[in-house]
């Protein structure tokens, strides 16, 4: 069984005033993926991959996906294994 | 208006984090031990299926895998507990900045002054209880009264994941009810003299002549005296990590039991370098030096004792010690770890009476010696210098205590 735990690669911004934003990533299969929107942020564990961390809420193609940055890296849960 | 204090403990720490981080265990038992191999293999934290099984902490790796065949062992991540441990900080200082830490997984919470903006004590502790699951996937059991001790005895209560309060309507039908070692500062020898009266549960104690109680345990008859009836007052002292040192202490499982005082000499003289080191290191001296010793049976004691003179010198801390050693270990059974911490500390600066029949010249010339020893190991490694008497043992005297890991508990008292 695969673990639900993907770590992804993730461009992030940081604003002038030193706020870190995600920008793109990429999923394992190699697939850019644009962030067109940040919904919100706050700390949250994820049960499911085994972590916690600042979830980010995305809009991806107008879809909702969350981004967790755990300590220095970033995941994401995978659907199914 | 009366305190309103919350005694915050995270359930089965370090097993509770190695549990989000491996989903792929749900359900199965867990325990969070040393490594097997270098003999450090003693279960740290159990996870309460595997405590259900009769798991406890303490254990060697062996005997809970016999009372537990299906037990998983995963090796201890400090770091990452450390991380965990400064998020529920983070947590709690959103309610009040009176925190003080017990240990890295429990803490109290003075929240009197926070009721106005955050509502009452059951409020905020629900509110906790609650974010620490969503935020940190862990789980943590709160205790609510008016004193830290019955605070702590609240958290306890119910436990995974419980709420409880203690107010002046409660508590004697249901803390009066426990037993009296579940309270703080009952261990195992003041349990047994208690027994021995027939004071079974707090209410009990709570009801004891007090002299009678000090005329038995002396001064501490009292303290628990007070603690059953809550008539704690202690603050909640705010204390960050960077606390005044009160103490400096070593302890280390050895690679092999020790069987004899020669055993005994070489690792109390391994940690006692690196305790003493490290007090010049930070420009300190010791007024008492205190050993602790467990045997192969994990039975557990520490004795103290007061030293003439302030001190940073290695042999003097080292007779000490031994002297420690030699007046109170009988060799019933080989011993399996040894400690050694330097109490009650003073700035190394303190003027110092002297004394007709210590040789204070000798003193200056050791205190020399060891600061020489200090420099070279510091710029050649530990290992670079050594004393001949160390060579009568590899394997023993390998040891580098220094640097080995050390996690210290904190006293009730603060010093106070």
């Amino acid at each position: 069984m695969e673990s639900y735990k993907v770590y992804v690669e993730v461009t992030v911004k940081f604003s002038t005033d030193g706020v870190m934003m995600p920008v793109e990533f990429i999923w394992e299969d190699g697939t850019k993926y644009i962030i067109d929107k940040v919904k919100s942020k706050e700390r949250c564990a994820s049960r499911k991959a085994g972590g916690t961390g600042i979830m980010y809420t995305v809009l991806v193609d107008g879809k909702e996906c969350h981004l967790y940055y755990e300590f220095d890296k970033w995941f994401m849960e995978r659907k199914s294994a | 208006m009366e305190k309103v204090v919350l005694h915050s403990d995270a359930n089965c720490f370090y097993a509770s984090v190695e549990m989000l981080y491996h989903p792929e265990y749900v359900g199965k038992p867990l325990a969070v031990g040393g490594d097997p191999e270098a003999r450090h293999g003693i279960v740290l934290t159990a996870n309460y299926i595997a405590k259900r099984s009769g798991v406890k902490t303490g254990m060697a790796l062996w005997q809970a895998k016999q009372v537990c065949p299906d037990l998983i062992f995963v090796p201890p991540r400090m770091d990452l507990y450390l991380k965990f441990s400064s998020m529920l900080r983070e947590i709690y200082s959103e309610y009040t900045n009176q925190i003080e830490p017990y240990g890295c997984d429990e803490a109290w919470l003075d929240v009197t002054d926070s009721s106005l903006l955050k509502g009452n004590g059951r409020k905020i502790a629900e509110e906790i209880n609650r974010r620490v699951k969503k935020e940190l996937g862990i789980t943590v059991s709160i205790g609510i009264s008016w004193n830290k001790i019955f605070a702590k005895l609240g958290s306890d209560y119910k436990k995974p994941d419980g709420i409880t309060e203690f107010n002046r309507t409660n508590y004697r039908e249901l803390i009066w009810k426990l037993p009296v070692s579940d309270l703080l500062y009952v261990g195992r020898s003041t349990n047994r003299t208690l027994q021995k009266y027939g004071i079974r549960t707090i209410g009990e104690l709570a009801r004891t002549d007090p002299n009678f109680l000090e005329r038995q345990l002396g001064k501490m008859g009292l303290v628990i005296f007070s603690f059953a009836n809550g008539w704690d007052d202690s603050p909640v002292t705010a204390e960050s990590y960077h606390a005044p040192i009160k103490s400096i202490g070593n302890s280390t499982t050895t690679p092999r039991d020790l069987e004899c005082d020669q055993d005994v000499q070489i690792i109390l003289m391994a940690l006692t370098e690196s305790v003493a080191a490290r007090l010049r290191k930070h420009g300190f001296k010791c007024n008492e030096v205190s050993i602790s010793i467990r045997d192969n049976d994990l039975y557990h004691f520490s004795r103290q004792k007061k030293i003439q003179e302030p001190t940073d010198i290695t042999d003097e801390i080292m007779k000490a010690a031994y002297q420690l050693f030699k007046e109170n270990y009988h060799w019933s059974r080989p011993i399996r770890s040894l400690g050694i911490r330097a109490d009650d500390l003073v700035m190394g600066t303190v003027p110092v009476q002297l004394d007709l029949f210590m040789n204070e010249q000798r003193r200056e010339k050791q205190e020399k010696l060891d600061r020489a020893v200090d420099e070279i190991r510091r710029r050649f490694g530990y290992h670079s210098v050594q004393r001949a008497f160390m060579y009568q043992d590899k394997v023993l005297s390998s040891l580098d205590a220094q640097k080995s890991h050390t996690v210290h508990p904190v006293g009730y008292f603060n010093g106070r």
